[in-house]
């Protein structure tokens, strides 16, 4: 018997695009995986828009003190002042410039935003792995323990945790939404760890000798790319609400600047009564443009996990 | 007798993409007398399954009829749309699909199904009483080998076999008179497989319906058709009665299908696979397709795309085998 | 093909080190949900592959002889009976010792679009037995990884190396399987219906090229399958089951040549074959 060795194939137009990664043996490395999952998502035109904003929003962040015509905590100007020349949002009962505190704001926005979602999702991954890679006992366990954070209300918990505990910096606040967010994502990723779990290829990297771990987070792992950076960017939207509306409580620090912050003393010194509705409608569109940027980008993370799709871009 | 289904030039395009085109049917021309039993085979993605969409108008995007025309008992079918398409499949044409198993919807009865298709497509003056609708139903299950029992059970209940059987029985609700069966025993088991083929054979003869068997399993197609068209990278190749072709296939591409099967009871086995892949759909083929595979490929082959040709008892596209007049051979 | 023996020195002498595979009065009981009590896939089975012997283990789905091949692979364990591999007894193996058993016995799997990773390149999917199980360096594992795609007709494997799955088909992506399969030079390969889910005008090459592998290579194949065709091309052996019960075994052309159980008949029956009806056999 022979075999006839197979004629090389017909270019598909898929395969003449070359994937970077492909020659390598091992995985990506994190800046190259990172640049692909950027253009990937740039691929979508609801994505763009989100990745836009945010792009926006980080570079008014890092750039805040060239931006900011003035310091956002000074209080050297006349207080309840219109917008004008000097003062573009106009000024604060204390006499603070609204447009740098914006501008600084930002950077509290992001972070919390970031931050957060990013432990929400460490946490949320680290359990839904484990629980649908181990059934039993360890499963069930786990599950117990989402289902527990699911059924309890967030918003209560977020204000009960906040108002309990003594240090009210910010990451306390990125605390108390990352304990109060990773449930869902768990619970999404765990169902779908259980699902690929079963897969041929997950029992076949047991046959190549493949580790526990490398089995986790080099076969399985890598096939929910979308599903864990969708959790992120909700639990990061997530977290921007929250954020903004513990400090519009009172219940953040109200030293910090941040569109929280903001919106607490535009509500304390009735600021839409005295006409100057600038201090409420800038940080709540900023707010709203953010959770929107977040949300836009959501959209895109289908193709993340998908290699098909990834390569129409 | 009269032809039912007669089909000119038909093409059919995918466009997943934009600016992807995949020619995924191309230049199709069949004719089918009424009560015929044809076989529909090749490998996968050669068009077949996408022919027998097209030939029931049940082509979804990205997936676009180009042109050409598909007459049905006189009309033109190709153009329909919208309730003329609907008020067609009555008495008109169906398929059954491999995954038809599980179109089911499992929260609703055997006689719920036959309930909404009954009344879907009722016609002027017919009024779908539920005793009706059992005994209609309990007909339509004696017909494909089931049990009226059947009628009260759930999908889950039932085995993929038996399913496969209740989506035949509901597309023979409708009495058409073309039934294009799409690889409708594929997902069953070898002993079921058997069973099933040989339903679908016995209600073909006993109604008459004319049949299209899509498969990519020559063994099967053989058995059961009078009539087997072969179709490679889009186009047909071969069209041959089925006697003739277990003999005598005409085209080299045939030949090689028929070469993958033997008797298992044999005292020697030769088996022989097709080497290399079809051609890439979404690049113009020049030439042959089956030209870069094809041990008998001449020069011309390459070059010029073959006509299908006349030959013995039925038609060819082969330069070598059924030389076209006008193409000369170099 | 021809680079085989040249190209792998372990092959050659391998012939001798392959262990016999004893499975003995085997069966696995499910517990089924509920108050429906137990469910018996595999019914008191017993068959031993010979060193360098193909057996086919033929039967309908729900036969039981997928849970055969998961208990010989150490995927699941008996119920009762035992599997001996060697001196190693196969079901009371964990972790530790299911790795190193696994760079003896490999199995390809029936779909090959599930058992590869998207992605994964070849190169990568290949190349991790060789790490994992033979402690290869890098670029030693790299150019075994060439060797094996040339060896499974792959050819040449440097286009094949840096591809992802969806950008083969089927038949290809069966070959990477079987590559994957042979990385670690092992004594057993149990393949699980190997050509079921492929084109029939594809089996043939795949049947072949592990019918090859075994005669070259000097390694025992357990094939798992439906088809008795496939059964009659690669096997010596044939074992009939149906039910989780063995009901016919034999020398595989002699029993499918003159059965004696109803179910084997009806098997055969099963086969789609153009050339049974008048006995012509133009392609043979």
């Amino acid at each position: 018997m022979s075999i006839v060795s197979p004629v090389p194939p017909p270019e598909v137009p898929g395969a003449a695009i070359e994937i970077p990664f492909g020659r390598g043996s091992a995985s990506p490395g994190p800046l190259l995986f990172l640049g692909r999952a950027f253009l990937t998502l740039w691929s979508n035109r609801k994505a763009r828009i989100g990745l836009v904003i945010l792009g926006v929003d980080v570079l008014i962040a890092i750039l805040a003190p060239l931006i900011a015509p003035h310091s956002p905590t000074a209080t050297t100007f006349a207080p309840y002042q219109n917008p004008n020349g000097t003062n573009w949002f106009g000024t604060t009962g204390n006499g603070q410039d609204v447009f740098s505190q914006m501008v600084y704001g930002a950077r509290i926005s992001l972070l919390v935003g970031i931050a957060a979602g990013a432990a929400a999702t460490i946490i949320a991954v680290t359990i839904g792995l484990i629980a649908g890679y181990r059934p039993g006992v360890i499963d069930e366990g786990l599950s117990f323990m989402t289902n527990l954070a699911l059924v309890i209300p967030g918003l209560p918990l977020m204000f009960i945790l906040a108002a309990y505990l003594q240090s009210r910096s910010v990451w306390t606040i990125v605390l108390v939404v990352a304990f109060t967010s990773w449930a869902t994502g768990a619970r999404v990723i765990r169902s779908q760890a259980s699902t690929l779990r079963t897969r041929e290829f997950v029992t076949s990297a047991v046959f190549s000798g493949e580790r526990l771990l490398a089995v986790v987070f080099r076969e399985i792992l890598p096939n929910m790319t979308s599903l864990v950076a969708g959790s992120f960017f909700s639990a990061a939207t997530a977290a921007v609400m929250a954020e903004a509306s513990l400090e519009f409580l009172g219940l953040g620090d109200p030293s910090t600047v941040s569109w929280g912050t903001i919106l607490y003393y535009a509500e304390q010194q009735n600021s839409l009564l005295t006409g100057q509705w600038v201090l409420v409608f800038a940080p709540g569109l900023a707010i709203a443009l953010l959770a929107v940027s977040f949300t836009l980008i959501n959209f895109g993370v289908d193709a993340l996990s998908n290699p098909r799709l990834r390569e129409k871009s | 007798m009269a032809a039912l289904l007669e089909v000119e030039g038909v093409n059919v395009v995918y466009e997943p993409n934009r600016g992807q085109r995949i020619w995924s049917v191309r230049d199709v021309d069949l004719s089918l007398k009424q009560g015929e039993f044809v076989g529909l085979v090749g490998e996968s993605g050669c068009g077949k399954s996408t022919l027998g969409f097209a030939l029931t108008r049940m082509l979804r995007p990205p997936g676009r009829l180009e042109n050409g025309a598909i007459r049905f008992d006189g009309v033109d079918i190709s153009t329909l749309t919208g309730e003329k398409l609907r008020r067609m499949r009555r008495n008109g044409f169906a398929i059954v699909l491999q995954s038809g198993m599980n179109a089911l919807n499992p929260v609703r009865s055997v006689e719920h199904h036959f309930g909404d298709i009954l009344r879907a497509h009722a016609q002027d003056g017919e009024n779908y009483s539920r005793a009706a609708i059992k005994r209609r139903g309990a007909e339509l299950l004696g017909k494909v080998g089931l049990d009226a029992a059947v009628l009260s059970r759930f999908p889950h209940e039932l085995s993929g076999g038996m399913r496969q059987r209740v989506s035949i029985a509901l597309v023979l609700a409708l009495e058409p008179k073309l039934i294009v069966f799409d690889e409708p025993t594929t997902a069953l088991d070898v002993i079921v497989q058997k069973a099933v083929m040989q339903t679908i054979k016995d209600l073909q003869r006993e109604n008459g319906f004319t049949a299209i068997l899509i498969s990519h399993d020559l063994g099967i197609v053989l058995e059961a058709t009078d009539r087997v068209l072969v179709m490679y990278a889009g186009r047909v190749v071969e069209d041959q009665p089925s006697d003739d072709l277990v003999r005598g296939p005409h085209h080299p591409y045939t030949e090689a299908l028929l070469k993958c099967y033997a008797d298992p009871r044999a005292d020697e086995i030769h088996l022989e696979g097709i080497p290399g892949v079809p051609p890439d759909l979404s690049l113009p083929q020049g030439g042959c397709s089956y030209a870069p595979r094809c041990p008998l490929a001449i020069d011309v082959c390459r070059k010029v795309d073959p006509p299908l040709a006349p030959l013995g008892q039925g038609l060819a596209a082969c330069h070598v085998r059924a030389p076209a007049a006008g193409v000369a051979k170099t | 093909m021809r680079q085989v023996e040249s190209d792998m020195p372990a092959a050659t002498d391998q012939a001798a080190k392959v262990a016999p595979l004893v499975v003995k009065d085997v069966s696995k009981v499910y517990k089924a949900r509920g108050a429906a009590g137990k469910f018996t896939a595999v019914d008191d089975v017993s068959f031993t592959i010979a060193p360098g012997a193909a057996v086919s283990l033929v039967g309908a789905s729900g036969s039981g002889k997928s849970t055969i091949a998961k208990m010989i692979t150490g995927s699941e364990r008996p119920t009762s009976g035992s599997i001996r591999f060697g001196e190693v007894a196969v079901e009371g193996l964990h972790a530790g010792g299911l790795r190193k058993y696994h760079s003896r016995v490999q199995m390809v799997f029936q779909d090959p679009y599930a058992a590869l990773n998207p992605l994964h390149t070849v190169e990568y999917t290949v190349m991790r037995p060789c790490l994992n199980l033979l402690g290869m360096s890098g670029a030693k594992a790299r150019e075994r990884v060439h060797e094996l795609l040339e060896i499974v007709g792959l050819t040449p494997a440097k286009q094949y190396a840096g591809k992802l799955p969806h950008q083969l088909s089927g038949g290809q992506r069966q070959r990477v399987v079987i590559a994957r399969a042979l990385a670690c030079d092992p004594e057993l390969i149990v393949a699980d219906e190997p050509v079921s889910m492929l084109d029939v005008s594809l089996r043939a090459g795949i049947l072949k090229l592990l019918a090859e592998l075994r005669s070259k290579r000097g390694l025992s194949l357990l094939y798992i399958t439906h088809d008795l065709l496939g059964a009659r091309v690669i096997s010596d052996e044939i074992l009939v089951l149906n039910q989780g019960k063995v009901v016919e075994r034999g020398a595989t052309k002699q029993v499918l040549q003159h059965p004696k159980h109803e179910y084997t008949v009806q098997l055969l029956d099963a086969v789609a074959t153009p050339f049974v009806a008048d006995g012509t056999n133009p392609g043979g």
